[in-house]
């Protein structure tokens, strides 16, 4: 359906499991531009709903998209402030 | 004396104009302050950790660091052998205990053996490994690092025998009980771990 959103960021966070993927993403979100959209790959299932929850409850971020695939979630995170 | 210079009563009705108008400006004042109060949506957290066994560690490090990540006001106040998950050299050497954990495959008449406790930390340790959890020492870190305020009891410091330096860098010393309660007043989530 939608379009894969481009990234301005990639950050690996496979192999590593709560709390890493979001302790990770949102210093890496830190270092980001207004606009910027990072890209976090996981191996963690639990990242799908973490990033959600983290995302919804965090001013300045927007979750784009999130891909489920062979066991590799990958987010699309824009730093919108 | 006209009607108009007598006060109305307390809790009364404003009669004259300029007691509306009065009136109208504190309302509005109290409005802009409840405004104010709704948009400041700063969240805190207190975390009170007094566990210092190997699993008991985790938690309070692993929601620190998240909520810090949320952008919350984060506080843990260590106290008694919660002191340990702060102290530099007992923090890498954190003790499961194997005797009244029914999750252990083995019985307690067992798990009571000398060796058991250090059996079983050693194997969740390799686990933890494994699954790429943290360990203590990285969520210290990350905690401090994302702001997070890392608290040592006073009174428990001394009671422990321990030194201010023992601790990591970076952690709070000389605070008691009326500093974890200020906090917890003040936040918007409390837990006893």
């Amino acid at each position: 359906m939608s379009s894969t959103p481009t990234a301005t960021e990639t950050l690996d966070v496979k192999g590593q499991s709560c709390p890493m993927p979001i302790v990770k993403t949102k210093q890496a979100i830190d270092d980001l531009e207004e606009g910027d959209v990072l890209e976090v790959i996981a191996t963690d299932s639990g990242s799908v709903s973490d990033i959600q929850g983290w995302a919804d409850g965090t001013d300045g971020v927007e979750l784009l998209e999130q891909i489920e695939d062979d066991d590799l979630y990958t987010h699309y995170v824009e730093k919108t402030a | 004396m006209s009607t108009e210079s007598s006060a109305p009563t307390e809790g009364g009705e404003p009669t004259t104009e300029a007691e509306l108008e009065a009136r109208i400006a504190e309302l509005e004042e109290q409005v802009a302050g409840l405004e104010t109060a709704v948009e400041d949506d700063q969240k805190k957290m207190t975390i009170v950790a007094t566990k210092g066994s190997f699993d008991m560690a985790y938690p309070p490090l692993i929601l620190a660091s998240t909520a810090a990540a949320f952008g919350w006001e984060v506080i843990v106040f260590h106290t008694f052998w919660g002191l340990d998950i702060l102290h530099e050299e007992n923090s890498k050497d954190l003790k499961l205990s194997a005797v009244g954990n029914p999750n252990m495959p083995m019985p307690n008449a067992l798990a009571a053996l000398p060796g058991m406790d250090s059996m079983a930390t050693k194997m969740m340790r390799k686990k933890i490994d494994d699954n790429g959890t943290a360990t203590i020492e990285e969520l210290i870190e990350l905690s401090l690092e994302s702001g997070v305020e890392l608290q040592a009891c006073q009174m428990t410091v001394e009671l422990m025998d321990y030194d201010e330096d023992d601790f990591y860098d970076g952690v709070t010393t000389g605070v008691g009980a009326a500093t974890a309660l200020q906090h917890m007043a003040e936040s918007d989530v409390q837990l006893l771990v």
